[in-house]
Formats: C-alpha cells, structure tokens, sequence
C-alpha cells in the first residue's frame, strides 16, 4: 500500500517538526529545540486526539501549501492564523483554527498568514511517520539535527503521515481567548547588579521593541540602551530559554528554543517560564514592558498557567 | 565546594564555583556534572532536563511541571562530591591547515601582538590544552590555556558567517567551529577533520571537558585530501 503523506507546494518561510524538545543535550552544545509556544502545540495535538507529545508542523509569518496524497486524515491548526482547505473539485472553505477537520486523498491546505501571533501548529491524527533523535523529532537547523537532515521543509519535499483514524473522532474544538496585555515578567539575572540605577529605572518602566531580528533563536529588542558599570562580558556559562542577555550596545537579546547553549554576556533578568509561549509569539514591531516577580509569584504564575492549558485541553474532551 | 547556589530564573538553578577560571574550579565543576549526570541516569532525582557545566559555573535545568529550585537546591547541597582523581580522558590529536584563505586573521594579529606568524605558529603548536566545556554550537571545544604572548581579544565587529571547521583563539582560549555559524574569534586556521558526529549518538562531541587536545599543522594538499 502506499504511504499517506504531505506534497510540499509552497514551504512557506520557517516551516519545521517540533514537538517538546530535547534534553540532557546542553552540555554537548546541542540547544533544547522544541515548539516555540508549547500550549499552542499540545493543544494542537489534543485536537485530533493524538498524545500531547507527538510531533507536529511548526510553521511561521508565511505557512506552507500542503497537498495530501494516498490517504484520508483528521488535522487541525492551532495559533492566530488565516488559512483554507482546497478540495479536490476546487472548492474552497475558510478554515478556523482549534478546530478538527476531515482531508481527503488530493485535498490542500493552503496556510497563507499568521496575523497577530507569528507561529501556528499543525496537528495530524495519529503523527508524522518521522525519526527520533536523541528523544526528540525536532529539527534543529543550526546543527542540522532532526527530520528532513535537520533543515526546514522547501520545495517538493514530502511529509510522511503515520496511519490517520477518521472514523471514530468526533470533531473536536476548542474556544482560545489570545488576550495578553505584552507585559512580560522576569526574575532579575545573575548579573543585574552590572546595571546602572538609571538603566534598571528605564528597564523597568519603559516600552522595549521587538525588532526584526527575531527568528527560533531569540529576540533581539531595541529601546533605552541599558548601561552597564561594572564589565560587558562574563566568562562564557550556561544559558537557559528565557535568559535576556545585554552585550555591549545596550540592547537586550531574549534566548528563545534554538538559542546557544553558552554565553558571554551579562544577564540582567530572566522571562519566567509562563510567559515563554507569548514573548516567542510576538510579531516585530510589537511593544512590551517589563515587570519583576519573585520566585514564589513565578511559580504560582506557572501553576496558574498550567491550570489554563489544562482547562483548554478539557473542554476539548 | 560551591562557592554560591541562586536561582536563573524559576527553571533552573546557578552554581558558581567560584571567579577564577582554571584547571582545579573547573575539575570541581566537572565532578559535579558527572555525579549528576548518573544520578539522573540511574533515576535517583527527577525533572532535571539538562546540566552546563562551563568554565567555573554549572546550571542546571528543570521542568517546573515535576520539581523546583528549593528541591533541587537542597538536593544538590546534600551531595558529598568526591574528587574523581581516575585520569582515563582522552589526548585528542587535530590537524589544522594555516595557509592564509583558511587563517583569516593573520594580519589581524601579527599586528595587535607585535609578533611574525611564524611565532604565533610556533606558540600556538608546541602546547597541549585542556577541554573547559563544550557548547555554543553543537560539539565547540573551549580549550586552553594559550601562550600569553599570542592572547588577543575578539574582533571588534563578529563575522556573520565564520566557516566551518574554523580555529580560533581569543584571551586565553582556542576553539574550533564546528558548523558555519556567526563569531568573534581570531581565526589562525581550518580544520578537516569531524569535530561533531551526529551519527555517534553516544559521544557526538570528538572533544568533551577534561580531555587533552593538541593541534598538528598540515599542509594545504594533506587538507584538501583529507579522509575519514
């Protein structure tokens, strides 16, 4: 029999498989990979009925145009996206995201834009028929790790499908509300007594930019330039997602998936870990600001942020 | 033996070992990291997802959905970590073409530091380095330490795109960039060799903390014919 699988007709700008990411890699310099908004891609999957782990299409700014071939699936799209399904005859439907639909053998999904949040998830019941490497199926294109020899899709490439169930789902949908008013939350870094008084007052209190250098990489943000008084490099160490590092020009860089595993700028602050999903998602030209917690409100924000997810992933049952 | 336990956000814990960057801090760093790495193997503590261990720091990181920074903090100061004297790393030898389209950097350095390549060549092969850490990319050596006469500090502006297989220095360290990536390193020559297997999936990195490396020049045919 031959295999299900997704003809690539348009690869779109930054489109990959991602899943949770790989660990236990950091020391080797392999980064952790993984969905850049990690609700948005377990969501995704719990709309088709798949483990919350299973692999997925990440895709940015510009989606793929994807043609089924041999076979019959159930999908779904998470994020803040504009995309339609090309029938066979030509027909076309608006598609909505968190929202599970049927594809026929010769069907297209063509995902033309992401529009207020810049990544979305495609969802396949039953998974990718893809290979693990270190625990993981995703692509990391700096060290060419992952599915695809570990570079993004392009041209004619083909996305294999394991066996889809369409018979039994019932169509699954989910009601996500995107609200966020971009203030971002950090813990202060292990270096953000290297700042002038002045620096923290404006760190704090005025709109940081993100710019057009943003990709899985990081963030790099333009605003106040943040002085530093006692040394613009450190000994390279770790870092981790969520670290904002401040090299000599002032400006900060937010570490998101990709991000190199060491570093040697200072840290003058952290992005908890409820708030990575959002700052990966905002779209160059977007504003934020800044707000400190402790540990403790960290963590509580993260139990609140995991009772959300899982409120989500309910109402889907 | 560490000097200082903080948090780096609410996913991971920070231990400083202290500010001098040298042999013995980071031998305690990598005993740390050892005895970790097979606790974490042998499951006797859960939701740590990685470990870097660095010059003279070691962070660890974890899922905030299983544990958090007072667990592992406690944990990590109940450890009785004791000095791995066994001495079974490795001595890794690597060849590296310096012909000026591979040294980029030559006349860079010839004038910063006031001496002939020649010299640079002479200091930079005849010492044997120690392996610090791995990272930034996937399998980059931190080695050191370099001659003091042939210590410069990084390039004002980073290149964007720093060829593979590159062999830089910088202060008092050498490293080898083992994908095209960006960097600021004063580059002396080009390596064929395969610093990072992905194939390997037990040991990527050719060269990991505590291993012993020198470097042996070859010529521009050797490197071009270069086999492995």
């Amino acid at each position: 029999m031959n295999k299900t699988y997704f003809e690539i007709l348009r690869a779109g700008v930054n489109t990959t498989i991602q899943d949770k990411g790989r660990n236990h890699l950091y020391h080797v310099g392999i980064t952790v990979s993984g969905a850049i908004d990690q609700r948005n891609y377990t969501l995704s999957n719990k709309l088709v009925e798949n483990q919350l782990n299973e692999a997925v299409v990440e895709f940015a700014y510009q989606g793929p145009l994807l043609k089924l071939k041999n076979g019959k699936i159930n999908f779904a799209i998470s994020g803040d996206i504009f995309f339609q399904i090309i029938r066979k005859n030509f027909e076309v439907e608006d598609g909505d995201c968190y929202k599970s639909y049927i594809l026929a053998d010769g069907d297209q999904i063509d995902i033309i834009s992401t529009k207020d949040y810049a990544y979305g998830y495609l969802a396949v019941n039953g998974g990718f028929d893809l290979k693990k490497t270190w625990g993981s199926y995703s692509i990391n294109t700096k060290a060419n790790i992952g599915p695809n020899n570990g570079k993004k899709y392009s041209l004619n490439d083909k996305i294999f499908i394991k066996k889809s169930d369409t018979k039994n789902l019932s169509k699954k949908y989910i009601n996500y509300n995107y609200f966020s008013d971009n203030i971002i939350r950090i813990i202060k870094g292990t270096n953000f007594d290297y700042f002038s008084k002045n620096a923290i007052d404006k760190f704090f209190n005025e709109d940081f930019l993100i710019t057009n250098l943003v990709d899985r990489m990081g963030v790099r943000l333009r605003g106040p330039k943040l002085k530093n008084i006692v040394s613009t490099n450190i000994k390279s160490e770790g870092l981790v997602r969520g670290v904002i590092q401040v090299p000599a020009d002032g400006n900060p860089i937010i570490m998101l998936s990709d991000h190199g595993t060491v570093g040697g700028y200072p840290k003058i602050g952290v992005v908890i870990a409820a708030d990575l999903d959002l700052i990966g998602q905002l779209l160059p030209g977007t504003k934020i600001k800044f707000k400190e917690v402790s540990l403790e409100e960290a963590q509580n924000i993260f139990k609140a942020y995991t009772e959300d997810t899982n409120k989500y992933l309910n109402e889907c049952n | 033996m560490i000097k200082n336990i903080s948090n780096l956000g609410d996913a991971a814990v920070y231990c400083d070992f202290g500010s001098e960057v040298n042999e013995s801090t980071n031998a305690k760093v990598t005993d740390h990291f050892n005895h970790l790495s097979k606790l974490i193997k042998d499951k006797k503590i859960e939701g740590i997802t990685n470990l870097t261990p660095s010059y003279n720091k070691l962070i660890i990181s974890f899922d905030l959905t299983i544990t958090n920074y007072k667990k592992i903090k406690n944990f990590i100061e109940g450890l009785i970590i004791h000095r791995e004297i066994k001495n079974n790393n490795k001595n890794i030898k690597i060849p590296v073409c310096c012909d000026d389209e591979y040294g980029l950097d030559f006349s860079r350095l010839t004038e910063k530091l006031n001496i002939t390549k020649d010299k640079i060549l002479e200091l930079y092969f005849s010492k044997e380095y120690f392996c610090y850490m791995t990272g930034f990319i996937a399998g980059m050596p931190f080695l050191g330490d370099l001659n003091k006469n042939i210590r410069c500090d990084r390039l004002e502006t980073p290149r964007v795109k720093m060829p593979k297989g590159s062999v830089g220095i910088t202060e008092q360290f050498a490293n080898i960039y083992t994908f095209e990536s960006p960097g600021g390193w004063n580059i002396i020559g080009n390596t064929p060799k395969k610093i990072f297997d992905d194939k390997n999936l037990d040991r990527p990195a050719l060269v990991n903390p505590g291993d012993r490396v020198s470097f042996y020049q070859i010529t521009k045919e050797e490197y071009l014919n270069w086999n492995e």
